[in-house]
């Protein structure tokens, strides 16, 4: 199915490009501090919905992208992507039975993992001090997971993709 | 349902085509397995993180996937953008008719500064003549607009609407009107990355105005504070007093005020006092920057006048 196989990739890279625009997006200044990783949210949705299409190299080339949406060193997102839509396709077939609360949980170890990683390479870089503010992204991100679930199978419905 | 390359070859052409065609199930067993992927994938991004680590030199690379990031970038600043417009643009006669006569009467005031300043230029160029010292000469600046965007919420760093195309580089100091604002740390073509002095990684030397005490001033990641940690306990200097720059290191002109110092905090126990100052600049609600371009090779006064003294130096265009 070619013309599904295109309309897949459009409604990709529409949604990879509305997280990327939520992610740097700023509502409210004092909500700033938890904004959460909404790129990394879609990129497991994807994963877990249509393994066979989208891996670990298309995370990988949105990772890179998003390390320069956000100034990070080139490869930081890339490496944390790559590895999460790893380990969401080894586990797609059980994640897709589960119930809301262990997704969520699933999510809550990937967006921690990454903050973990991002708190290594960014200590190396300059001696900052990083208040706990640092670590609100992965619980917002985990509290926005049903939704984000949500909206995207409405539209991969809407879509009739896989 | 997970098959190697090996089982599909030896199914019979039918079953194979019908495989084929269900090729949902089987891209797991078409190119590398999924380990390898990964393998491949975190190489890549370390390799990638080592040398963008090391240096510049994958510039080229940020440069051009910027071009495909900017326009999210000023999609997602857009309806800020927009709120500030239309703020700009419902506004009734009569305040804008007050707004136009401040402003007419604040222009009248920095006219008159300036006159002044003009004279005090001379003046100081005709000093530092006796004292055969060098002259800075005056800067340039390019108005930059801030984008709505925020980087990482934990930094304090901003992106501009100005890029390399305009000419900003690397480590141009950027101030806004009342006050030095951060720095340029990237440059991409069409925008670039400013870290302001309120960064927990920003350090930026500094001097008292009354006095000409030298000292750094460090972001602390709040946006109204500064940290002056290498003071000693009977250091001259006091609340109210004005840090200006002081030009060392040369990333900023000398000058420009920075910060007023609001709390002084002696302790005993310790050699270094602890102190805090405010910034200068609206960090939070300046919306409009300048980049300023300063002329790195200052000018010898001096010179052109002892060679007006002898005509005969071998340097010809630098008697004029």
């Amino acid at each position: 199915m070619p013309h599904n196989n295109h309309l897949a990739y459009f409604y990709f890279i529409l949604s990879v490009g509305v997280a990327m625009m939520l992610r740097v997006m700023s509502w409210w200044p004092s909500l700033d501090p938890f904004n959460p990783d909404w790129v990394l949210l879609v990129l497991i949705y994807w994963a877990i919905a249509m393994p066979e299409r989208f891996g670990v190299f298309t995370a990988w080339s949105a990772g890179l992208l998003t390390d320069v949406l956000t100034g990070r060193l080139l490869g930081q997102y890339a490496l944390i992507f790559a590895l999460v839509a790893y380990f969401s396709i080894r586990e797609h077939l059980r994640l897709r039975q589960a119930p809301m609360l262990q997704q969520c949980l699933f999510v809550f170890f990937c967006l921690a993992g990454s903050e973990s990683v991002i708190f290594g390479t960014e200590s190396m870089k300059a001696g900052n001090q990083f208040s706990f503010d640092f670590w609100y992204p992965a619980f917002s991100g985990t509290v926005a997971w049903p939704l984000v679930f949500t909206v995207m199978r409405q539209v991969r419905q809407k879509a009739r993709l896989g | 349902m997970i098959c190697s390359k090996g089982d599909a070859l030896q199914a019979s052409p039918a079953g194979f085509f019908w495989l084929r065609g269900n090729d949902i199930k089987l891209l797991f067993a078409t190119g590398p397995s999924l380990n390898t992927r990964l393998l491949a994938a975190v190489l890549a991004s370390l390799a990638l993180m080592v040398v963008d680590y090391q240096g510049a030199r994958l510039h080229a690379v940020r440069a051009f996937l910027s071009l495909a990031v900017y326009p999210l970038q000023s999609l997602a600043s857009w309806p800020n953008d927009m709120l500030h417009r239309i703020g700009g643009t419902v506004i009734s006669y009569v305040d804008l008719q007050r707004e136009n006569q401040r402003l007419k009467d604040i222009e009248l005031i920095n006219d008159a500064r300036l006159l002044k300043l003009a004279a005090l230029e001379k003046e100081n160029i005709r000093l530092r003549l006796l004292l055969e010292n060098s002259f800075q000469l005056g800067e340039q600046v390019l108005i930059a607009e801030l984008l709505s965007v925020k980087l990482e919420p934990y930094e304090h760093r901003v992106m501009v609407n100005k890029g390399s195309r305009f000419g900003v580089h690397e480590r141009q100091p950027v101030l806004d009107a009342n006050g030095v604002v951060g720095q340029v740390i990237r440059a991409l073509p069409n925008s670039s990355e400013v870290m302001l002095i309120t960064d927990p990684s920003h350090a930026i030397p500094v001097e008292v105005n009354r006095n000409g005490l030298r000292t750094i001033a460090f972001g602390t990641g709040q946006s109204n504070r500064l940290h002056l940690p290498f003071l000693a306990n009977n250091a001259d200097i006091a609340p109210g007093d004005l840090l200006v720059t002081s030009g060392l290191g040369g990333g900023f002109p000398a000058g420009y005020p920075v910060a007023v110092v609001d709390k002084f905090e002696a302790r005993p126990d310790k050699s270094f006092a602890n102190i805090y100052a405010t910034p200068k600049a609206q960090l939070d609600s300046s919306r409009e920057f300048l980049i300023v371009w300063s002329d790195a090779n200052p000018v010898v006064m001096g010179a052109q006048d002892r060679n007006k003294s002898a005509p005969n130096s071998d340097t010809p265009h630098a008697a004029q």
